[in-house]
Formats: C-alpha cells, sequence, structure tokens
C-alpha cells in the first residue's frame, strides 16, 4: 500500500453523516476544506490586525496577495469587474492553500477530487450567467456574437462560440484537477522507486539516488505548478467575469 | 476499516484497474464492499466501487459538494466582511497618508520657494536703496566741493584784481614821481654845470619834452 500512487486520493469518513440515505459524511476532504479555509482566514487575519502604516514581512504578503488579485481583476474586467473582487480573492486563496497544503507529506490534496474543482468551476460559470442575464438581460447572449464578423460567417462562429463557452466549466475544473493529480502521482512514483530500490541492498541504494533527486526536483516544480494552477483557476475567471460585465467586448 | 480494506484490495488493484480502465464506471451507490467482495467482483470484470479511480468515484460527491459548499461560504463570507475591507482599508489610509505628506512637501517647497524669492527681492532693493544713497552722498559732496571751488576761485579773482588795482595805482604814482624827480635831477644838473639857476616851469617843460 505504501507504493500505491493512488492511495493518497482516498476519501476515508471521519464522521459517518446520513441524510435520507445521501452519504454527508465529514471524511478527510472536509477536514482539508476546513485547515485550508482556517490556515488562509487566520494567515490574512492575523497578519493584517496590526493595520500598519508600515507593514511587517506578513503583513506584506498579505497585501500582496491582495494587490496582486485586485490588478489581476481589473486589467481583464475593469473598474466595474471589481465588485467580483471578494469572490475572485476567496478563491484564488482557496485554490492557493489547498494546493500549498497538499505539498505536505500525507496530507489530502483537495483540490485533486474533480468534483471539487468542478463544482468551483460551475460556481463561475454560474455567477457569470446569473450577473450576465441579470445586468444585461438578452444583450448579455451578444456574448456569443463576435464584433466585426460577417452575417454569413456567424452560422460558423456562434455555435463554436457556444460550444466554447460550454466547454469552459470543464476546461476549467480539470486544469486544475489533472495538474494537481498528475503531479502528485508522479511525485509518488518517484519516491516509491527510491524505496523499493533501497531494499535491494547496497546496488539498489546507489541507483536510488537517482529517483531520489528527480523527486527533490519533482518537489520543486509541483511547488511552482501548486501557484500556477491558482494564478490560471484566477486569470480565467476574471476573464469570464469580463464576459458577464461586458458582454459582445470581444 | 477502510484502510484494512483498501489493503486487501491492493493485491486486485492493478486488475481492477485495467479492467476498468477508459471507461468511466457508473459507480453503485451506497454499497459498502468488503474487500472479498471487490475481488471476486473485480475477478469478473463487473464494476465495482473499489475498483473505481478514487477522485472519480461517485459515492463521495454529495459530502464533497456539502462541504465544499460550507466551508467556501464561510471563507467568502469571512474574506468579504472582514479581513479584506481591513486589508483595503490598510493600503487606502497608506496611499491618503503618501498623498498628503506629497502634498505638504509640494506646500513646503512652494513656501521656501516664495521665502526665496521674497529674499531675492529685498537683496534687490536694498541694493539698489544703496546705490541711491551712495549716489546722493557723492552728488552732494560733488557739488559742495564745486561751490567751494567756485567761491574760492572768486576770492582769488578778487585778489588778483585788487592786486592789479593796487600795481596799477602804484605805476601810476611812481611815473609821476618820475616827472618830478626827472625835474629834481635835471635842475640839480644843470646847476652844477651851468652854474646857474634855471627857472622851474622851463626844466619842467624841458622834461615833458623829452617824455613825450
Amino acid at each position: 500500500m505504501s507504493n500505491d500512487p493512488i492511495h493518497q486520493f482516498h476519501i476515508t469518513k471521519w464522521i459517518p453523516i446520513d441524510l435520507g440515505g445521501i452519504d454527508l459524511s465529514f471524511t478527510n476532504s472536509s477536514a482539508f476544506m476546513v485547515a485550508t479555509v482556517g490556515v488562509a482566514s487566520a494567515f490574512l487575519y492575523l497578519t493584517s490586525s496590526n493595520r500598519g502604516l508600515i507593514p511587517t514581512r506578513l503583513q506584506s504578503i498579505s497585501e500582496m496577495a491582495y494587490e496582486f488579485v485586485a490588478s489581476t481583476l481589473r486589467e481583464s474586467a475593469g473598474n466595474a469587474g471589481m465588485k467580483f473582487f471578494p469572490f475572485v480573492f476567496s478563491l484564488f486563496m482557496f485554490v492557493l492553500v489547498a494546493n500549498m497544503l497538499g505539498m505536505f507529506p500525507y496530507f489530502f490534496t483537495v483540490t485533486s477530487q474533480i468534483i471539487v474543482t468542478f463544482a468551483l468551476a460551475l460556481l463561475v460559470i454560474g455567477t457569470v450567467l446569473a450577473y450576465g442575464f441579470a445586468k444585461h438581460g438578452f444583450k448579455f447572449l451578444g456574448v456569443f456574437i463576435p464584433s466585426g464578423v460577417p452575417a454569413p460567417l456567424l452560422l460558423l462562429v456562434v455555435p463554436i462560440e457556444i460550444i466554447s463557452f460550454l466547454s469552459r466549466p470543464i476546461s476549467l475544473s480539470v486544469r486544475l484537477f489533472a495538474n494537481m493529480l498528475a503531479g502528485h502521482i508522479t511525485l509518488k512514483v518517484f519516491a516509491g522507486f527510491v524505496a523499493s530500490l533501497s531494499a535491494l541492498g547496497a546496488l539498489g541504494i546507489g541507483g536510488a539516488v537517482l529517483p531520489l533527486a528527480m523527486t527533490v526536483a519533482l518537489t520543486g516544480l509541483e511547488f511552482l505548478v501548486a501557484f500556477l494552477q491558482a494564478y490560471v483557476f484566477t486569470v480565467l475567471t476574471c476573464m469570464y467575469l469580463n464576459d458577464a460585465v461586458h458582454p459582445g467586448g470581444h | 476499516m477502510f484502510v484494512s480494506s483498501a489493503n486487501a484490495a491492493s493485491t486486485t488493484e492493478t486488475v481492477a484497474q485495467t479492467d476498468t480502465h477508459g471507461t468511466p464506471e457508473p459507480a453503485v451507490p451506497g454499497a459498502t464492499p468488503d474487500a472479498h467482495a471487490a475481488e471476486t467482483h473485480t475477478e469478473t470484470g463487473v464494476p465495482h466501487q473499489q475498483g473505481v479511480f478514487p477522485p472519480f468515484d461517485s459515492s463521495h460527491f454529495a459530502s464533497q459538494i456539502l462541504w465544499l459548499a460550507v466551508t467556501f461560504a464561510a471563507f467568502y463570507l469571512f474574506l468579504s466582511r472582514v479581513v479584506l475591507p481591513r486589508i483595503g482599508g490598510i493600503i487606502e489610509t497608506r496611499r491618503d497618508r503618501i498623498a498628503t505628506d506629497l502634498d505638504q512637501a509640494a506646500r513646503m517647497k512652494q513656501d521656501s520657494d516664495d521665502a526665496f524669492a521674497a529674499y531675492e527681492q529685498e537683496l534687490a532693493d536694498a541694493k539698489k536703496k544703496a546705490g541711491g544713497i551712495a549716489q546722493t552722498a557723492r552728488d552732494e559732496a560733488k557739488a559742495k566741493a564745486d561751490a567751494e571751488q567756485a567761491d574760492i576761485s572768486a576770492a582769488l579773482e578778487k585778489k588778483l584784481s585788487d592786486a592789479e588795482a593796487s600795481i596799477a595805482a602804484i605805476k601810476d604814482k611812481a611815473m609821476k614821481e618820475v616827472g618830478t624827480i626827472a625835474e629834481d635831477t635835471a635842475s640839480e644838473i644843470v646847476k652844477k654845470i651851468l652854474g646857474g639857476s634855471i627857472d622851474k616851469a622851463s626844466i619842467s617843460a624841458a622834461v615833458k619834452a623829452v617824455r613825450g
């Protein structure tokens, strides 16, 4: 079992809850969602509690995260998009902290569950649709009609736009999920090589140096991926929200 | 419980994987397999929950969604109500403070520029005034000197003319006396040479004739 790279994604029930036949148990996944929210909230709350005019190092990390997300959102969706700032910032922090927590050995990676990333992606697209229709009514459908395209071509372009719109939640969720899943499996496989080669004696221990070096390198890469995927998720969210704020603006 | 069953199933994991590979299997909801059941099922090729790749195991979907909704909603509320206004406030305060400080600095620079200009102006005025005073003093001194010079030259002029007048008077007198002396001398000479006296009138007529 120690060498099974899939084992880390297993869900175990900590507190079984059954509501009318639906399994709503508090699982290790739920625990790490709580941990993610707890760690992120505590960090942001405690580092900003001094309200220092001259920030401490930790306070400036919180401020950097704030301004980073704020500028990303402002660049893609303009000032009108800033009303979504708390939502986008929550998404970014949640995904980032969940990814980072997943880097700890024996920790569960919440974002390696397709249902979690898909739910987050649906939340984004749902927000885009709800706000778009509430704000612009049927004009929101203009998002499917690119400007400057001659009418005959629209017959071809509009279905493509619709398909691309519908595939957004899938690509958004699968990108994050697959990156986290594949990275963790690769890490586990190489780390498993180290263990199984070492068991073969002196020659095996010598040979285990290679996968060990690979594991170290992959760990660094995974930290990069953990940040990058949180950023990509945020940037795409901002671009989709831009459609809700300015339909037909592209 | 789960770990032990998973342990037992690990030997069949590869079989299950190859069996279920590539086809997303509908998981049997609510079924809690024990290891032996999993083994037999997978070996007969019947898809079973234990063989499902864990992230695709739909039996946990409801629980995951529920807890994600609960935790994310709490996170969103906490951030949007407490944390983000606070961090935004900190950044805003700092921006205001910097703007105020810059304004104040600009104002102070303006003040110092004004003071410098005023100083320059005063310095120029003072220089001008000093120049004026010096000029006046110079002019006054010059006028006084001129006046004194004029007085002195006038006095000298007068003295000169007085002196000339007195010289002329003395000369006239001397000239007058020259005639008398000549008459006296001539009468004496005549007396000595001729031994007789000649009347005065003829001698003075002779002197007059000689002097012309």
